[in-house]
């Protein structure tokens, strides 16, 4: 981060004061106001700011279910019926966080395809990436065992046989999973535990968001492009130009949210977790939360447990080497005509593989769940590293600003000017230049 | 170690110094510490002594009729006691062991044991079977006489177990567990 020591001169005596002490006023100001932001960002870069909007809401939104809730096994499930019907706007906040975790996953699945399709991968955003990767792994946690809280029919089978994919591990696999257990079976031990973390995993999230926000901005955005920022004129300050879009596409946002709260909140969820969980019947057809079921139908495509279990894990670590199986040097996939078509079968992919995890797992639901595996993985160990040496890139622009003219001169030919374009950042950042 | 190569009068300027040893055997007790003080935050999640203690169901069997079951809970977990049909046992008792995915009874009452149907059957009483209810897969409950072998079946991922409980077809590794049991009397069972 730039922001050590101040650069900055405050006019106001108090901020100057504190500033020179804690250059926090200048960090926020080189870091959030005059951050130079590629100036053809598209809505797809939108969905950081989205995701940020998402962990807050569900912080707030949980803390404030935990001030009603308790995880007992006797009285969580009758507990949470209890914030829904006598719990002043419980049914509100309880709406606003079980749909949020539906929505906070749309968001970083929109937000992981955005980085895959533009090559925001690559160098120099490696670790940027793969943090990226961590958080969508603690998200998958945290929402997992937010699942269980409720303790309805889903949340009990569902913490079974999660828990029980540790049991295929060779020797220690039972221990561990009776380890993660407290006891012989899912039960009250477990889910005090699952309450515990399900409360501390969101902060961790938060602390893994910050490390993932600085090692954004050492690399700076990559962009529709993918070719590197090189002067001032490819760039806005993030201030007005992105807070304000951001800020468009999260009201955006809301309204298709707050249409899931308040018109369908339980058309995300599942009927049966309205029952409460009954260790001696296993409902018919258990199924994970949409936003597990691609990874939930590679585990069962595999006619083997351990090799299940492997599948399944290998399907979110294989994306932390992404970085080293792409060979090719061009990042966007707008210059990569193979590659495009790659990418596009790949998330078709994903959503069959979705519609699959949610179809009984026998028959033909079964060999198509495996050809749709075999791409999944095939995607990123062949094609990455083959079509990146025989795919001929398309030509690049020279710089954004180039690209951004070349589109915008067949509309308006002089609005857009190289040096009408370039002076809010001269201006916006006129304060820090003494 | 790069403060070495300038000799501050504290060991030799190459080589391994006395500074060496020292920074290890420091780093060496502080591992054992953080490794012996992260153990009870670890073991605390294990099982408790409650649930340790291993508790035994005592079950009625006297009214269990000829092709009847009845499912009773023991530690957590639901255990099947079936009185089979004889064509069940008959079906049991034809599989050649060859065909077995599982060969292993997993039977602690006879200690171990080839999966015959003799091995998981209740010691004389051929036609009583006493199995834990929970599939070897991913643990969830199978449906009794179903699927494609006539015993059970699960239907979470679809693995199939044939009249004796042993896993025939599915991602199921193993043959149904069967727990630790006694006949205190003959309508007496005791699980655990
Ligand atoms: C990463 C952020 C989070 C995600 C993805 C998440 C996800 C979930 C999910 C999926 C449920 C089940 C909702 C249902 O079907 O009823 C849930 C329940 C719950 N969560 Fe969270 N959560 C998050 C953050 C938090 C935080 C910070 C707290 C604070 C303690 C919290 C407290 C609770 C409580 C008390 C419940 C049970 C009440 C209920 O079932 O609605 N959550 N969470
Ligand atoms: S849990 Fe029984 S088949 Fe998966």
């Amino acid at each position: 981060m730039a922001g050590h020591g101040p650069k900055t001169h405050f006019k106001n005596p108090a901020v100057r004061w504190l500033d020179s002490r804690l250059p926090i006023v200048s960090m926020m100001n080189d870091q959030a106001i005059v951050f130079p932001t590629p100036k053809n960002l598209n809505y797809m870069w939108t969905f950081g700011a989205i995701l940020t909007f998402m962990l807050v809401t569900m912080i707030v939104t949980g803390i404030t279910l935990a001030m009603h809730y308790a995880a007992n096994t006797a009285i969580a499930f009758d507990q949470v019926e209890k914030i829904m019907r006598d719990v002043n706007f419980g049914w509100l906040l309880r709406y606003i966080h079980a749909v949020g975790a539906s929505m906070f996953f749309f968001a970083v699945y929109m937000h992981i395809a955005r980085g895959l399709y533009y090559g925001s991968y690559k160098a120099p955003r490696e670790v940027l990436w793969m943090l990226g990767v961590i958080i969508l792994i603690l998200m998958m946690a945290t929402a997992f065992m937010g699942y269980v809280l409720p303790w309805g029919q889903m949340s009990g089978w569902g913490a079974t046989v999660i828990t029980n994919l540790f049991s295929a591990i060779p020797l220690v696999g039972p221990s561990i999973t009776e380890w993660l257990w407290g006891g012989f079976a899912v039960d009250n031990a477990t889910l005090n535990r699952f309450f515990a973390l399900h409360y501390l995993l969101p902060f961790v999230i938060a602390g893994v968001v910050i490390l993932h926000i600085w090692a954004l901005h050492v690399a700076g955005n990559n962009n529709p492009t993918g070719v590197s920022v090189k002067s001032s004129k490819d760039t806005v300050p993030f201030s007005p130009y992105l807070t304000i879009k951001d800020g468009f596409a999260i009201v955006i946002f809301m309204i298709l949210y707050a249409w899931f709260v308040f018109y369908v909140p339980n058309y995300l969820g599942h009927p049966d977790n309205y029952i409460q969980f009954n260790p001696l019947v296993t409902p018919a057809h258990i199924v994970p939360e949409w936003y597990l079921l691609p990874f939930y139908a590679m585990l069962r495509a595999i006619p083997d447990k351990l090799g299940g279990v492997i599948v399944m894990f290998a399907s979110l670590l294989i994306l932390l080497v992404i970085p080293w199986l792409d060979t090719s040097r061009v990042r966007s996939a707008r210059y990569r005509p193979m590659f495009k078509i790659a990418f596009w079968i790949w998330v078709v992919t994903c959503i069959a593989l979705g519609y699959l995890g949610a179809m009984p797992a026998e028959g033909i639901y079964v060999i198509l769940a495996r050809i749709f595996t075999l791409y999944y993985f095939g995607f990123f160990l062949i094609l990455m590293p083959v079509l990146g040496i025989i795919e001929t890139p398309k030509p690049l622009p020279n710089s954004i600003a180039d690209d951004v003219l070349a589109k915008s001169k067949k509309k308006h030919a002089d609005v857009h000017t190289g040096s009408g374009a370039g002076t809010p950042e001269g201006a916006a950042a006129a304060p820090k230049k003494d | 170690m790069a403060t070495t190569e300038t000799n501050d009068g504290h060991g030799e300027a190459h080589g391994e110094t006395r500074r060496d040893f020292l920074y290890i055997a420091t780093g060496a007790v502080a591992a054992v510490g953080i490794g012996s003080i992260a153990w009870p935050f670890i073991d605390q999640m294990n099982p408790d002594a409650a649930s340790l203690a291993l508790a035994s169901t005592s079950v009625d069997i006297s009214a269990l009729g000829e092709g009847e079951s009845m499912t009773v809970m023991w530690r957590g977990k639901p255990v099947f006691i079936r009185k089979r049909t004889p064509t069940e046992v008959e079906e049991a008792k034809e599989v050649p062991l060859s065909e077995l995915r599982d060969t292993d009874a997993r039977n602690p009452n006879i200690g171990t044991g080839e999966a015959t149907d003799a091995n998981r059957a209740v010691q004389g009483r051929e036609d009583l079977l006493v199995m834990i209810g929970v599939c070897t897969h991913l643990g969830c409950i199978p449906l009794g006489q179903a699927g494609d072998f006539d015993g059970w079946f699960c239907p979470c991922h679809g693995s199939h177990y044939d009249t004796a409980g042993r896993i025939r077809r599915g991602p199921a590794p193993e043959n149904l567990a069967i727990p630790p049991y006694s006949f205190p009397d003959e309508s007496t069972l005791v699980v655990g």
